[in-house]
């Protein structure tokens, strides 16, 4: 354990350096990242101009709601998102190889490799929408919903992780996988609404098979929504990320098994 | 010009081709594609609540036509992966083994954008089939013949627009050496002002003026009103001539970057 940690804290590093030497690409994807989160609170604002209430949420309810997927998501891009995108390149390459043959966990390896800096800070901007659409709803957190949202936030943050890491290792028996890392997008994309808007079939796949729409819901909803009980939510959580945990480890083994390599 | 248009026609045939080698990839790519559309949807179930009633004058059902309509349109004209390929030729140097071959790069790409959008719509064509069934009640087809022309004109100038679009920013790889954010930058404006996420008319009247003369909307946004027949007569014509003068504006921009960019191209690694 502690030897993990002492590479992580050397990637961390490393990336460091890396970024500073890159500050215009730092600089620019921030950019990117704020011209979609600005989009995204402009829909919202679209949207409330026509009407009051969606499914019972109120703007600055779905507002902290935006605001706490962009956190979640923000962080899983910053520490995760660009090695699982590479993935796929490393299985057609062969590189894998170099990966698999050193002495820690390989899937702690490819995950692990380099951290996004920018992603961080963008993270910062959608505390601050939380905060914001908590004060405008008059709400103020006791010390305990704190501890419980930022609980629900690693969660989040896991799933976020388990689902990716599944689409990348589709590459495994597909060349040209890269289309699969859209997938990520296509599918968090619904994770911004509320979740009462979900049914039927529909509901029962993004709750309990890729479980998109809890994410953030579930903290999202306690803070902004105190009136509804978390427990239901907090437990589903819970229950679902260890499931998805546990599948994307059991995929990871089965494909490395099939894995034969490539150009060597 | 009949051996000049075989070329190209070869070139269509190889998109096609490499395409289908992807078959996989595509079917994948395309199920999960099909989840935004469902969250839209449910999303707008809850907008518009259990009453009937109108938002920003659409009812339920037209808000569904417009959204699989566009969603359809999407999947005609949007280029996927052109402006990335476009660029990694620049960057890597591979454009000067195509710069040898009496081919006009433009009319190279286009060629391959073609075959690919068609490939890809005719894979996906059952899928949209299905989509358009699940939601037959709400789906109303235009009665007039001359919508059903100037929609179909209006989407050729959309698949114009896009792949000019694409192809003038992936120029700039002559001058950047890494032009994803710039892509993704624009994308963020196509995404949200082409009418992806909800119809421009939803948008406070002081911005209809940026939707009207912006090209963004020209690129899925007014073809699907024309299909929807929530645009007619001289606004329709205004609205084609815009759209047209877009085209020609990026196409300029399109060949005048080449020409100054291939003055400049160093073949890195190539």
């Amino acid at each position: 354990m502690n030897r993990y940690l002492a590479i992580y804290r050397l990637t961390f590093r490393n990336s460091l350096i890396r970024e500073m030497n890159f500050k215009a690409n730092f600089l620019l994807w921030m950019i990117v990242e704020s011209c979609w989160f600005i989009g995204q609170m402009a829909f919202i604002e679209v949207l409330y101009g026509h009407v009051n209430e969606i499914a019972g949420w109120t703007k600055w309810q779905l507002v902290c709601l935006v605001g706490t997927h962009q956190i979640i998501s923000q962080i899983f891009q910053g520490f995760f998102y660009i090695n699982l995108a590479n993935l796929p390149e490393l299985i057609r390459t062969g590189r894998l190889d170099i990966m698999l043959a050193l002495p820690v966990d390989a899937q702690f390896a490819v995950s692990t490799r380099q951290v996004s800096f920018d992603c961080f800070v963008n993270t910062f901007v959608g505390i601050g929408i939380v905060v914001l659409s908590l004060v405008k709803l008059g709400i103020t957190p006791d010390a305990w919903s704190v501890v419980l949202y930022l609980f629900a936030i690693v969660l989040g943050v896991a799933v976020h992780y388990a689902v990716m890491f599944s689409l990348a290792a589709v590459s495994f028996w597909m060349i040209r996988g890269q289309a699969l890392i859209h997938g990520y997008f296509n599918l968090f994309h619904i994770g911004r609404y509320p979740d009462v808007v979900f049914r039927g079939v529909f509901k029962f796949i993004f709750t309990w098979i890729m479980p998109i729409i809890l994410v953030s819901n579930v903290p999202a909803k306690l803070l902004a929504r105190p009136f509804e009980s978390p427990w239901t939510g907090l437990a589903t959580l819970i229950a679902a990320t260890a499931i998805v945990l546990g599948l994307t480890r059991a995929w990871w083994l089965f494909a490395l098994k099939r894995y034969g390599s490539a150009s060597s | 010009m009949t051996a000049r248009l075989a070329k190209y026609a070869k070139v269509f045939t190889i998109g096609i081709q490499n395409t289908f080698v992807y078959r996989w990839a595509f079917v994948l790519r395309s199920v999960v594609g099909i989840v935004p559309l469902i969250g839209t949807l449910f999303l707008w179930q809850g907008v518009f609540g259990s009453g009937g009633g109108t938002v920003a004058g659409y009812t339920f059902s037209a808000m569904i036509l417009y959204f699989a309509m566009t969603v359809l349109m999407e999947n005609l004209v949007t280029p996927t992966d052109d402006e990335w390929q476009i660029a990694g030729e620049i960057r890597d140097g591979r454009l000067s083994f195509l710069l040898l071959k009496p081919m006009n790069y433009l009319a190279y790409r286009f060629s391959l954008y073609a075959s690919y959008r068609l490939l890809y719509s005719a894979i996906l064509a059952p899928g949209i089939v299905i989509v358009f069934f699940a939601l037959r009640e709400h789906i109303i087809l235009p009665s007039n013949p001359s919508t059903w022309l100037a929609f179909a004109g209006s989407t050729i100038l959309a698949a114009l627009l896009q792949f000019f679009i694409a192809y003038t920013i992936a120029m700039l790889a002559f001058w950047i050496l890494e032009i994803s954010t710039i892509i993704f930058i624009t994308y963020s404006f196509e995404y949200f002002l082409s009418g992806r996420i909800f119809p421009l008319d939803m948008l406070p009247p002081w911005l209809s003026g940026v939707v009207k003369w912006a090209p963004f909307s020209y690129e899925l946004y007014f073809p699907v009103q024309i299909f929807m027949e929530r645009v007619k007569g001289a606004a329709l014509a205004e609205g084609l001539a815009i759209q047209a003068g877009w085209v020609v504006v990026m196409w300029l921009a399109a060949v005048t970057l080449w020409r100054r960019g291939v003055k400049k191209y160093q073949a890195v690694g190539g």
